[in-house]
């Protein structure tokens, strides 16, 4: 289902991890949290550290389905002037410096919306964007930003979630493409944990009505939940924890401490150890 | 800007678009259990046993037909058009939000639900939600911005008196929009047996025509009590708009008769020329927030902006769907009253008619009085007096300087 000039970096790098023998990890910040330089920095460590797939959120005021943490961040980068095109300056220096690991941008319609459809997923597409996540377009307003976005190139990766029953997962697996991810719990990010045994058998049920690979989310903390998680499903998504060491390196006015970077990308490293201790999926 | 159209009450279509408004932007958690809830309100207007149901609440509970009174004094202090108030301030809770609170607790419980949350701005919403919640013995969640628990506080503790928990938003700006995300983000996570009980003509497909159907028996009432009081209907119509409730449900029974002139009132804060206000249609463009395409107060980058009023119940950066689409297609006219204004008119209306109105009124009735002494003696203009101002007279008492 992918669009006509999609950029094959998710097919590519999924066939590459299974070909591992293992599942992934896809790993979320926020562009700009908590200022430009720092996220970059960071951004632009994540593959070395181990990241095989990158989440880049884009900032929004009234991020409705996510937690406290995700909800901070994005206020943060607003502080500092993150813009919409300066998330997408941030993809463009990604990629002047890695064209393999797939990028997807995650947020709300809004500031999409605002910045003009068209514009923007042109604008992505060159820069070097591989699919986005929007988070408040359920498969009811395709019209909006999921055609366009397959006709310019793009991925439109769909969450499905415990609520999605079988009767209404295909509407929601019809247009997805790059990857489905599944929200294992009901609920905001960063907050409850669904159990192996739940995201096993919920991955079980998605595998009986797509091809597509499959990542999890939500309340995915420690390098030990990655690893149970990467090892039923094609990839794990780590959002809320990783944005959590961000907070942890910041002093009390809120400014980046010495070695931030490098505090969030060995905690990167751990997960990316969880993962390929998971064995094959 | 006016169409030709033949019809302005056959809104929504079946995806819940007014025009390009409306719509059901959620994240696909809520889905199903939106889709769940059009089918419920869907299947409810077909039951007979269920308008009878909330007939009877209305009129034994609430306290309905509200009275339709002619302000006598005021009209002699302007000097022009006769002025009516639909008194919907006499409602049980003091306000109109009761007749939306019954009608969807109504329906959460055919569907159901045993838990309840909603938002509240001023606090109007939250008492009439906390107050069905204690009639019909259901647990209840009211989120509120920290803000707004400040300058509410009566309202804060009658919701604590009627059972509620009041659970203070302190993300983004502390006030209603924060209180909607934080309501959206609890409903997320309890699905299966919560409800939301919306406070406003605003949020997904079906709310904006749920929550203006259970309004409209104000203008359904206000047809039949103009009708005996003065044989023919309105000339014009007046009322205050933070989400614009107590608005559509006046202005929807009207909207298809060409001579009434409808006149929905922003909040203009310190003036919409400055950035401390919260008119949606005046200061803002189409955008996208809390599940609908709407007008909304935003920066160059698509980021909501706060907004800024006196009154807590209209501080709110967007608008209900229809009323966009009904200023687009200019049926209906919006302009905005100051805190000023409606500090003024408030002082007005306590002083000649010896009614204490809401905050939010008194933006209505600020628009009244600049317009109602160029008006002949014989236009005949109906405001809605949708609240009483006992919750604000802390506020009004500050705003001038005077200690209680």
């Amino acid at each position: 289902m992918s669009g006509p000039v999609d950029s094959g970096r998710f097919s590519r790098r999924f066939a590459a991890l299974e070909a591992e023998g293992r599942g992934g990890l896809i790993t979320f910040v926020t562009a700009g949290d908590p200022d430009y330089e720092t996220s970059r920095e960071i951004v632009l460590g994540l593959p070395e550290a181990g990241a095989d797939v990158i989440e880049l959120g884009m900032p929004f005021t009234d991020p409705m389905a996510d937690g406290p943490s995700v909800q901070a961040a994005s206020l943060r980068a607003l502080a500092t002037g993150m813009k919409l095109a300066k998330v997408l300056q941030m993809v463009r220096d990604f990629r002047a410096t890695d064209d393999d690991t797939p990028i997807v941008l995650m947020g709300y319609y809004n500031p999409i919306y605002s910045y003009g459809v068209d514009k923007f997923l042109a604008e992505a597409r060159e820069s070097g964007v591989d699919g986005l996540i929007i988070v408040d377009l359920p498969p009811e307003e395709d019209e909006e930003l999921c055609l366009p976005a397959l006709k310019a190139g793009l991925n439109f990766i769909r969450l499905a979630t415990p609520t999605t029953d079988d009767q209404r997962l295909p509407a929601v697996l019809a247009n997805t493409s790059g990857f489905v991810y599944y929200v294992s719990v009901m609920g905001i990010t960063g907050t409850k944990s669904a159990t192996g045994d739940a995201v096993k058998t919920a991955v079980e049920r998605l595998r009986r009505h797509t091809d597509l690979p499959i990542g999890v989310g939500f309340g995915i903390k420690t390098p030990d939940n990655a690893r149970e998680v990467a090892s039923v499903a094609n990839a794990a998504v780590v959002g809320s924890a990783i944005v959590d060491r961000i907070v942890g390196g910041l002093d009390d006015d809120g400014r980046p401490k010495p070695g931030l970077t490098a505090g969030v990308l060995d905690y990167v490293r751990e997960l990316a150890a969880g993962v390929r201790g998971g064995g094959g999926k | 800007m006016t169409q030709k159209i033949n019809t302005y009450r056959a809104g929504p279509d079946e995806q819940g678009h007014f025009g390009i408004f409306g719509g059901r932007f959620v994240a696909e958690t809520l889905m199903p259990l939106i889709l769940e809830v059009e089918k419920a309100w869907d299947a409810a207007q077909a039951d007979s046993s269920f308008g009878q149901e909330l007939e009877y609440y209305f009129k034994h509970y609430v306290g309905r037909p509200s009275p339709l009174y002619f302000a006598k004094r005021l009209t002699e202090h302007f000097g022009g058009a006769k002025i009516y108030f639909k008194r919907d301030e006499l409602n049980h809770t003091g306000a109109h939000k009761i007749n939306n609170c019954i009608g969807q607790i109504l329906l959460a419980r055919r569907m159901g639900k045993t838990r309840i949350i909603a938002e509240t701005g001023a606090g109007q919403h939250g008492v009439a939600t906390a107050t069905v919640c204690a009639l019909f013995d259901l647990p209840c969640t009211i989120y509120m911005g920290s803000k707004d628990i400040q300058r509410q506080a009566p309202n804060v503790f009658r919701m604590k008196l009627l059972g509620a928990e009041v659970k203070p938003v302190t993300s983004g700006s502390n006030s209603l929009k924060d209180a909607m995300n934080e309501a959206m983000r609890d409903w997320v996570a309890n699905v299966e047996d919560t409800f939301y009980i919306i406070g406003t003509v605003a949020g997904p497909h079906p709310y904006p025509a749920m929550v203006r159907d259970f309004q409209s028996v104000i203008g359904r009432e206000t047809r039949e009590q103009m009708m005996e009081a003065e044989g023919r209907l309105p000339d014009s119509l007046v009322a205050c708009i933070g989400g614009g409730s107590n608005a559509m449900g006046l202005f929807h029974e009207f909207l298809d008769e060409p001579d009434v002139k409808i006149i929905g009132v922003e909040a203009a804060g310190l003036g919409v020329d400055t950035d401390k206000h919260a008119a949606s249609l005046t200061g803002g463009r189409p955008g996208v927030l809390h599940g609908n395409r709407t007008y909304l107060l935003q920066d160059d980058d698509g980021q909501i902006i706060e907004a800024h009023s006196i009154s807590a119940g209209l501080d709110y950066p967007g608008i209900g769907p229809e009323h966009s689409w009904l200023y687009e297609t200019g049926r209906v006219e919006y302009v905005s009253a100051t805190d000023t204004e409606a500090l003024e008119a408030f002082q007005l209306c306590s002083r000649t008619e010896g009614i204490i109105p809401a905050l939010e009124p008194s933006h209505a009735l600020a628009h009244v009085s600049k317009i109602a002494g160029d008006l002949p003696r014989d236009h005949i203009l109906c405001m809605n007096m949708c609240g009483r101002g006992d919750k604000d007279i802390f506020t009004v008492a500050e705003a001038l300087g005077v200690e209680i």
